[in-house]
């Protein structure tokens, strides 16, 4: 049976992991090649690398970093942050990512997806989505850009859709609303895009508990869930993670 | 020597890396060989086809005089691996570039994955949507026990995918997964292997598989 994925993910600026709360407090979280290999072992079925800086004077820091981090995982391995051209996504699957999340860049020139699918395969794009909608409803949701300071006017399920029809692999939804807050996924916009589009969604934002995921895995309809900061303390393991799944009845991949 | 054909397929570095990994640095630099010379392929001992993306792009293979290489390095015994489009490749074909023949290893067609699967639900048959790309990791069923890819492997371990279409279940099937139905993820007969998942991306139970091929 397909399993549900457990996403791992790192923020990485200047070569470090970093998290802080809402974009403020900023700690430093280790090395990023060291926790990507330790989440990996720790069992998470893939890690993402988002580059939050994503400045053009960091690119060279981002790549090695990328190449080290690479060398030793073998689970699927997706890179994030300032990848704009064609030549970006090319410059990041030869340090050795397996896929690329593209961002502002695929919704300024959406065509970025296919020349990044018809070179590299549709697997290796992932279209990642900043949504916010505050009281509305799911269907009113909007596309945020620049990490979530400029509103887009596009509505999130129409875009889900134009990204896929344009040759998107996966989609990662995170909703700006419960990004921090740990208080759980946004379920119903999760569901609302995963129902409109045949590609996988990765839900994101609001991981707090095991419940939660239990949540967006039924209610929220999605494929896989991505985790950053209830991790990278050691709150829990993808491993545990996984096992308090199991027993809420959730399919994923055991032992790992 | 260790022939990793390069067809521009886009899980080529990922593969050599994990080949890397798995010899010492300086065997690897001296036995794993990353081309798209004929004379190669004919002259290696094992050779590996990885593969992701469209069917379309095995035709480089024919062009480059590659497929009538393979054919004469599987004829005189050599190991041969292919990974993902590698696999369906060993089939006659696929109905995603049907104008495209495949090396025809084994008999049948890859299709693509149906639009909905038959579950039972409270004792009724119900219709469900199949998200396509099946993409994830999902088990490996049914091992064969004689299978010296899957040595040591065990029946119901998770593996990583990323296809649309996918091959049918034949005599020389060595382990199936189901996604809408039965499909082959991995395929050996004699000294031709092949694996729908993607080892490189696999964790432990793809490395050993990497592993069980290297040491054959």
């Amino acid at each position: 049976m397909l399993t549900k994925r457990i996403i791992a993910c790192l923020d990485v600026r200047g070569g470090r992991v970093v998290k802080g709360v809402q974009f403020v407090d900023i700690v430093d979280a280790g090395d990023p090649a060291e926790l990507a290999h330790r989440h990996a072992a720790e069992g998470a079925d893939e890690v993402v690398l988002l580059d939050i800086t994503a400045t053009h004077e960091g690119r060279g820091t981002l790549l090695e970093t990328v190449r080290r981090a690479a060398a030793k995982l073998f689970v699927p391995f997706t890179v994030g942050g300032g990848v704009r051209t064609a030549e970006d996504a090319a410059a990041v699957f030869d340090a050795g990512a397996d896929k690329v999340s593209i961002n502002s860049a695929a919704i300024a020139r959406p065509q970025l997806i296919g020349e990044i699918g018809s070179s590299f395969g549709a697997q290796a794009v992932i279209v990642a989505i900043d949504a916010r909608r505050g009281a509305k409803d799911v269907e009113d949701a909007e596309v945020y850009v620049s990490g979530g300071r400029k509103p887009t006017g596009l509505r999130v399920v129409e875009w889900a859709r134009q990204a896929e029809s344009r040759g998107a692999g996966e989609i990662l939804l995170t909703s700006m609303d419960t990004d921090g807050m740990r208080d759980g996924f946004d379920c119903e916009l999760t569901a609302a895009v995963s129902q409109a589009v045949q590609i996988p969604v990765i839900a994101s934002g609001g991981a707090g508990s095991a419940v939660h995921f239990a949540e967006v895995f039924g209610r929220g309809r999605a494929d896989a869930a991505l985790a950053a900061s209830i991790f990278h303390f050691g709150v829990t393991s993808s491993r545990e993670l996984k096992a308090q799944l199991a027993l809420a009845g959730v399919s994923v991949r055991l032992p790992c | 020597m260790i022939a990793v054909i390069d067809y521009k397929a886009g899980n080529l570095t990922s593969v050599v890396k994990a080949l890397h990994y798995l010899l010492s640095g300086e065997r690897a630099a001296r036995d794993v060989v990353v081309t798209q010379s004929p004379d190669l392929v004919r002259n290696a001992d094992k050779v590996v086809l990885p593969g992701v993306g469209h069917f379309q792009a095995t035709q480089l293979l024919t062009e480059l005089g590659l497929t009538e290489a393979v054919r004469q390095s599987i004829a005189k015994g050599a190991w041969f691996l292919g990974i993902c489009v590698g696999l369906q490749w060993l089939f006659e074909g696929s109905t995603e570039a049907p104008w495209t023949p495949g090396l025809g290893a084994f008999a049948g067609m890859c299709e693509h994955f149906p639009a909905q699967e038959i579950k039972q639900i409270d004792g009724k048959k119900i219709a469900v949507e199949l998200k396509s790309p099946h993409v994830g990791w999902n088990s490996l069923e049914q091992i064969r026990p004689d299978s010296r890819l899957l040595r040591g492997v065990a029946d119901g371990s998770f593996v990583y995918f990323t296809h649309s279409w996918r091959a049918p279940v034949v005599s020389a099937t060595a382990a199936v997964t189901d996604y809408g139905g039965a499909f082959t993820s991995a395929v050996e007969r004699e000294n031709v292997m092949g694996v729908q998942f993607h080892p490189e991306k696999s964790a432990d139970v793809g490395l050993r598989v990497f592993r069980n091929f290297v040491e054959l």
